[in-house]
């Protein structure tokens, strides 16, 4: 068995030399940034129905080509769960945005009561992460990352002028989402006195809201680069 | 020829058929009469003898988005489920008003029933007499129910904070719709689990301008 011996102390040498010419490494890519943008409803789920008389469907799909378009052009990788009016199950949606590996995900909805925007984020008790999370409750992980992209979205909304509440609830669909993520909610813009100053179908409020948002992830990006 | 004898039995039997048949309509228009003044006194309405005590609303606000205590004076009955569905009755008429902070139609029928059973899981050392509210609502509520992530979660919320508000042994409330199992409020609010007595208290202020 001496020709085995041999040809394995040539590999080794041959294996030494490539290891020993190998180039030097190349400067570590600027980690990649991506943003998911979910059009919540869609298909047979219209979701609710708006003043205008638009169902949310349509509505939370114009958000979202607008979002997109304007980080589109910031040089922001934007993946989105629906580009028609297509009916996708929670269950879909969660792996769309876990496939991305995204570092923010946003689920857009409407609604004619309230006023502003509405921020929220599961109500999931935050956990440490884990290599097996529970798929209705892998959000878990993210909780924190959540809030904090909440924190800087609520910011961005509120330096442009719009009224934002902030809290958690149970949002199936979201909660099974492996990033920080935030359902973000469009009412019509009151005052103070709940005198409506914007209606949701408001094409200069639609963009002062969608302006805040991409700079909210923009900001977010240069925050997740950081770290 | 007829014998006679037959021709006086057939008289009897004619006779007596008529006399009967004249008793059977009296006898029923008797019932009848008895049956419209039965239904007269029946109770439509429970009777308001129970007495008047404080209860504790959570009542929700869509501008803001919070929950905010008031305590109303309202009939309560003892019975703790009719009495559970008094007070969430109460809440929701609030809200069927023109002017309420978090507009929803339906008002005090919207709630069916209310059940308190013992809490589901494993017993809690600290609350060991738990206790799990059901609460059915009426399909036209839920039908009705403005659609959004905000007021379906304030629907919800406000319910089992009220609950809990007076009964504070309820620690979980699920709900039904028409006595069965639904998945969301109004296109939002999952309605498949149990929501926790302690989420009702909203984590966050509503953050103004
Ligand atoms: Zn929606």
């Amino acid at each position: 068995m001496r020709w085995t011996s041999w040809i394995a102390a040539v590999l080794l040498a041959a294996g030494m030399t490539a290891s020993a010419q190998a180039p030097p490494a190349p400067p570590a890519p600027q980690p990649r940034f991506v943003v998911v943008l979910d059009a919540a409803h869609g298909g047979d789920d219209y979701g609710g129905r708006l003043a205008s008389g638009q169902p949310e469907k349509a509505y939370t799909l114009t958000m979202s080509v607008r979002l997109r378009s304007q980080l589109g052009v910031r040089g922001v990788q934007v993946i989105t769960t629906r580009e028609q009016d297509t009916g996708i199950d929670l269950n879909h949606r969660a792996e769309i945005a876990n496939h991305a590996n995204a570092q923010a995900c946003i689920s857009l909805h409407a609604s004619e009561s309230g006023s502003g925007v509405h921020l929220f984020v599961s109500s999931l008790y935050p956990m440490q992460p884990s290599r097996f999370a529970p798929w209705k409750t892998a959000q878990a992980a993210w909780v924190t990352r959540s809030l904090a992209l909440a924190g800087v979205l609520n910011s961005a909304l509120l330096h442009a002028g719009v009224t934002v509440t902030l809290s958690r609830s149970s949002l199936p669909g979201v909660d099974s989402m492996a990033c920080p993520a935030v359902a973000v909610e469009m009412a019509p813009d009151r005052d103070a006195s709940l005198k409506t100053t914007a209606d949701l179908d408001n094409a200069g409020y639609q963009s002062r809201v969608a302006g805040a948002l991409a700079a909210a992830l923009l900001e977010w990006q240069t925050e997740a680069h950081a770290q | 020829m007829i014998p006679r004898h037959q021709k006086v039995i057939f008289s009897v039997l004619l006779a007596a058929s008529l006399v009967m048949a004249v008793v059977l309509w009296q006898l029923r228009d008797r019932a009848h009469q008895r049956l419209i003044a039965g239904e007269d006194s029946a109770p439509t309405n429970a009777p308001l003898v129970a007495p008047a005590e404080q209860a504790t609303l959570l009542v929700a606000n869509d501008a803001d988005n919070t929950l905010l205590a008031q305590t109303h004076s309202l009939p309560l009955p003892a019975d703790p489920g009719a009495r559970a569905r008094a007070i969430l009755g109460k809440l929701l008429d609030l809200y069927s008003t023109p002017d309420s902070s978090h507009p929803a139609p339906g008002g005090g029928n919207a709630v069916s029933q209310v059940y308190l059973l013992p809490a589901l899981g494993e017993k809690d050392p600290l609350h060991p007499d738990a206790e799990l509210a059901v609460v059915n609502l009426t399909g036209a509520f839920v039908s009705s129910h403005p659609s959004g992530l905000e007021t379906e979660t304030l629907t919800v919320l406000s319910i089992c904070g009220t609950l809990h508000a007076n009964f504070p042994r309820v620690t979980q409330v699920r709900f039904l719709v028409d006595g069965i199992e639904r998945h969301t409020l109004a296109g939002h609010a999952d309605l498949t689990r149990t929501y926790l007595a302690t989420e009702a208290v909203p984590t966050a202020e509503g953050a103004h301008q």
